[in-house]
């Protein structure tokens, strides 16, 4: 039997996740895998924003430090679960994307960037300036999670890294599959539909303004978890996490690894979390070669790395 | 009684009177083509019947509703559909996903469903899928359903906007121009495929620019000149209207000699 691109690409996520640890030389690779995982569940929202819907957002950071800080505050003044806590930044990031969303939306191209640009650099500087609630820009500790510790109870007993590289690996697996399922959905097509031809999807019936809000307010849950699960593994939070760089970072990695593509941009995030690691032989030109790096693929590849790549490999075999 | 009817419809571009004053309807299962010269107006006056364009002046009546400056996605929720004359086909997606995503009325439902891939979604996909499968059967597409609609020759794309269009189980069904660069076997099959779709009822309004075609599968047409309707009636009737034959049909009818020829 043949089996469907869904089930490749979480085939072949799942097993990187589990067999990579067989070659960490360190616990310090658990740490850059999780790091990795973070940024793939972020991403992975992005491709359903900007791969299937075809809308831009330059202010997703803004969830992620809604998540972060929603971990960080609820605890302490609401007295919820850490874990609970995250669930309530989801919701937050919601509403907040619906009620950001729908007057941004109406926005195309280099209009809707600079809206989303804005939304993002307002949760940064609340973030910042609300020093009494957030700590302002040195940032505020994270309570400890709990669920390694629960684990252990029952006779599993892992590491720190270990645990989150684990627990990471398997939030973004689960996000893949939520992702890769809406792609083949009614509600995938309809996103795809309205990427490809506005006009066209509305012919056919679709509520262009209703499925680019359902697109933006799903990417920000992804982003919301994302930050949540950095805060969490961090137990320590700084504005950084809502910041503009951090934006554009997510932005880069979806569209360097392919905006189209789930294990792509995956892919994307993967590479540029561990280049700038990678890069540190070339010293002080590590930057140089990070922003070469990115020039190249984008002017060779650009549908992206794995797009681009899976696409001459099919060509070569026919 | 009419379905779709067409009062005095109008719009200005910038001081330009584009379409004035514009009326006429159309009955279940009737073909009704709109002809004139290039710049006449026609796809100007598809745009303000299928919600593209917010017309200035006039109104556009579906089964006794006022529909006029209704966005296309309510129009098409009241059965209206339409193609396009420069193609807007979905790029990225195989034909069969195009014809798929016509049938975006029928398969939409919650979206948590949708993500979480519930037998409610399973069922939805499917459902639509076989029908657009038989939609593509019936285009001459079915074999090219797992190509890449890009790779698709111009006559077949047009034939998938059509399908797409069928996807919605249109009452009225807007054909901008849908026999455009076909070759004359693919014309035939398109006029055949439009009679068979209006004799199932649905009223069909066309534009096209091939008169033979436009003479034979027609019932009624409305010729328009410079934005405005200088006659309307049977075929046979305006092959003959002296004002029609000066504005249009003798240089069309020059052109087609020649080309023939």
């Amino acid at each position: 039997m043949r089996l469907s691109s869904k089930a490749t690409t979480l085939l072949i996520l799942a097993a990187v996740i589990a067999i990579a640890p067989v070659f960490f030389p360190s616990s310090y690779y658990f740490r850059v895998g999780s790091l990795i995982f973070v940024n793939g569940l972020a991403v992975t929202g992005l491709v359903i924003l900007i791969g299937y819907a075809g809308q831009i957002s330059l202010g997703h950071a803004g969830f992620a430090g809604i998540g972060a800080y929603a971990c960080a505050l609820a605890p302490v003044h609401l007295g919820l679960h850490p874990a609970l806590a995250a669930v309530l930044g989801a919701f937050l990031s919601a509403a907040i994307a619906f009620l950001v969303g729908r007057p941004i939306l109406r926005l195309k191209g280099y209009y809707l960037a600079v809206a989303s640009l804005g939304f993002g650099i307002l949760v940064s500087m609340v973030l910042s300036n609300e020093a009494q609630l957030t700590g302002g820009p040195d940032g505020m500790a994270v309570p400890e999670l709990g669920l390694r510790a629960a684990l252990k109870a029952v006779g599993i007993d892992l590491s720190n890294t270990a645990f989150w590289y684990a627990f990471s690996g398997l939030v973004l697996v689960i996000g893949a599959w939520l992702a890769l399922n809406l792609h083949h959905s009614p509600t995938g097509r309809a996103l795809r539909a309205l990427h490809g031809s506005e006009i066209a999807a509305r012919t056919v019936g679709v509520d262009v303004a209703h499925y680019k809000l359902v697109a933006f307010v799903i990417s920000a849950v992804y982003a919301s978890v994302s930050g949540s699960l950095l805060a969490l593994q961090n137990k320590f939070i700084t504005p950084d996490v809502g910041g503009f760089m951090h934006s554009i970072e997510m932005v880069t990695m979806t569209v360097l690894g392919g905006a189209g593509s789930v294990l792509g941009a995956i892919l994307g995030a993967a590479i540029l979390t561990t280049l700038p690691q990678v890069l540190t032989v070339f010293q002080e030109y590590e930057q140089l070669m990070l922003g070469l790096v990115m020039m190249l693929v984008m002017i060779f590849m650009r549908e992206g790395l794995l797009p681009s790549i899976t696409r001459r490999i099919r060509g070569r075999g026919e | 009684m009419s379905l779709l009817q067409i009062e005095g419809l109008g719009i200005d571009f910038g001081g330009l009177r584009a379409v004035n004053d514009v009326g006429f309807s159309l009955k279940p299962g009737e073909i009704v083509s709109v002809i004139g010269p290039n710049g006449a107006g026609k796809t100007t006056l598809f745009n303000m019947i299928s919600g593209v364009y917010a017309p200035a002046r006039g109104r556009v009546v579906l089964d006794g509703e006022d529909v006029t400056r209704m966005p296309p996605h309510l129009l098409a929720r009241r059965g209206l559909s339409r193609t396009f004359q420069n193609l807007q086909i979905f790029q990225s997606m195989s034909v069969l996903e195009n014809a798929v995503a016509g049938h975006h009325l029928h398969e939409r439902g919650a979206v948590l469903a949708d993500l979480f891939w519930l037998p409610a979604a399973r069922r939805r996909s499917k459902q639509s899928e076989e029908s657009a499968r038989a939609l593509l059967d019936r285009v001459g597409l079915g074999r090219a359903a797992e190509q890449e609609a890009g790779s698709l020759s111009y006559g077949a794309l047009k034939r998938l906007e059509i399908a797409r269009a069928l996807a919605l189980k249109p009452r009225v069904l807007l054909l901008d121009e849908p026999a455009a660069g076909c070759n004359a076997v693919e014309t035939e099959e398109i006029d055949h495929l439009i009679a068979q779709v209006a004799a199932e009822g649905v009223s069909i309004l066309l534009v096209e620019h091939d008169m033979k075609m436009v003479m034979r599968i027609s019932n009624h047409i409305v010729v328009l000149d410079h934005g405005e309707k200088i006659a309307e009636g049977e075929p046979a009737v305006i092959a003959r209207d002296p004002r029609v034959i000066e504005a249009y049909l003798g240089a069309q009818a020059t052109e087609a000699d020649n080309a023939d020829g």
